[in-house]
């Protein structure tokens, strides 16, 4: 799985884009966010307030909630601000 | 049309692009977007535009897209930049063309109206307390929300153009 990283997400977690092998049991956007939380104490800053985060599964925005799987692309990102 | 690019446009000639050789456009609506020097009570001496390439494309051209499938228009324009910008700088250009002028007001708004709320892009400003991100005005998910129902096509062909 590919996970990219942006904006003041990209500069709490250090990174702006790995690859990981999740678990079979890590199958939604909320797990993934538990799971890469677990690993990494960096990532409790972003996800605590997870109402300030936007996920992106495969381009397309989605909802915690939403089905991840190994070879998806997994963004988090603040909410957009262009224009 | 859709570009993402990290160099300035030329606002005259893009536009005067879109509409040429189409003598059924009445009327050319466009929107530009600057870096401004101050937020709030803060000086702003740059500002950087990140985006998530691939996905911006993708999300401008859905919005583009929505537009000529919401209104009657015969050109649409949407130029965003990335990197590293100065006050005064053009960030963004948003356009359309239309036999009649409601239409292209109208699609204009909505084009940049979705943009600002749709597209993945970040604004880091530069302040003298170093570099701060913009955060997202809820103002601007109600400017957006004002497009979720489908406009009805305005159907106005008895004035003069433009």
């Amino acid at each position: 799985m590919k996970i990219l990283y942006f904006a003041w997400v990209r500069e709490k977690t250090g990174k702006a884009q790995e690859e990981v092998s999740i678990p079979e049991s890590v199958n939604t956007v909320t797990a993934l966010a538990d799971w890469l939380t677990n690993r990494d104490e960096k990532f409790a800053e972003v996800f605590e307030q997870r109402s300030a985060v936007r996920v992106a599964v495969n381009q397309e925005y989605v909802s915690f909630d939403h089905a991840v799987s190994d070879n998806d692309e997994i963004a988090f990102f603040p909410p957009v601000t262009g224009g | 049309m859709i570009r993402v690019q990290e160099e300035d446009f030329d606002l005259g000639l893009e536009l005067s692009r879109l509409t040429e050789g189409n003598h059924t456009i009445g009327g050319l609506c466009s929107f530009v977007g600057l870096v401004r020097d101050m937020a709030g009570d803060e000086e702003i001496s740059a500002m950087t535009l990140e985006h998530y390439p691939g996905m911006t494309e993708t999300a401008l051209a859905e919005i583009e897209a929505q537009a000529l499938e919401r209104w009657s228009l015969d050109a649409t324009l949407i130029i965003h930049r990335y990197g590293r910008l100065q006050p005064g700088e053009q960030i963004v250009l948003v356009a359309a063309a239309s036999a009649h002028r409601d239409v292209a007001f109208d699609a204009c708004h909505f084009l940049i109206d979705w943009l600002k709320t749709k597209a993945p892009f970040w604004k880091l400003e530069d302040t003298p307390g170093g570099g701060s991100w913009v955060d997202a005005k809820e103002s601007d998910n109600s400017a957006a929300t004002r497009w979720d129902q489908p406009t009805t096509l305005i159907d106005d062909d008895n004035g003069v153009a433009g």
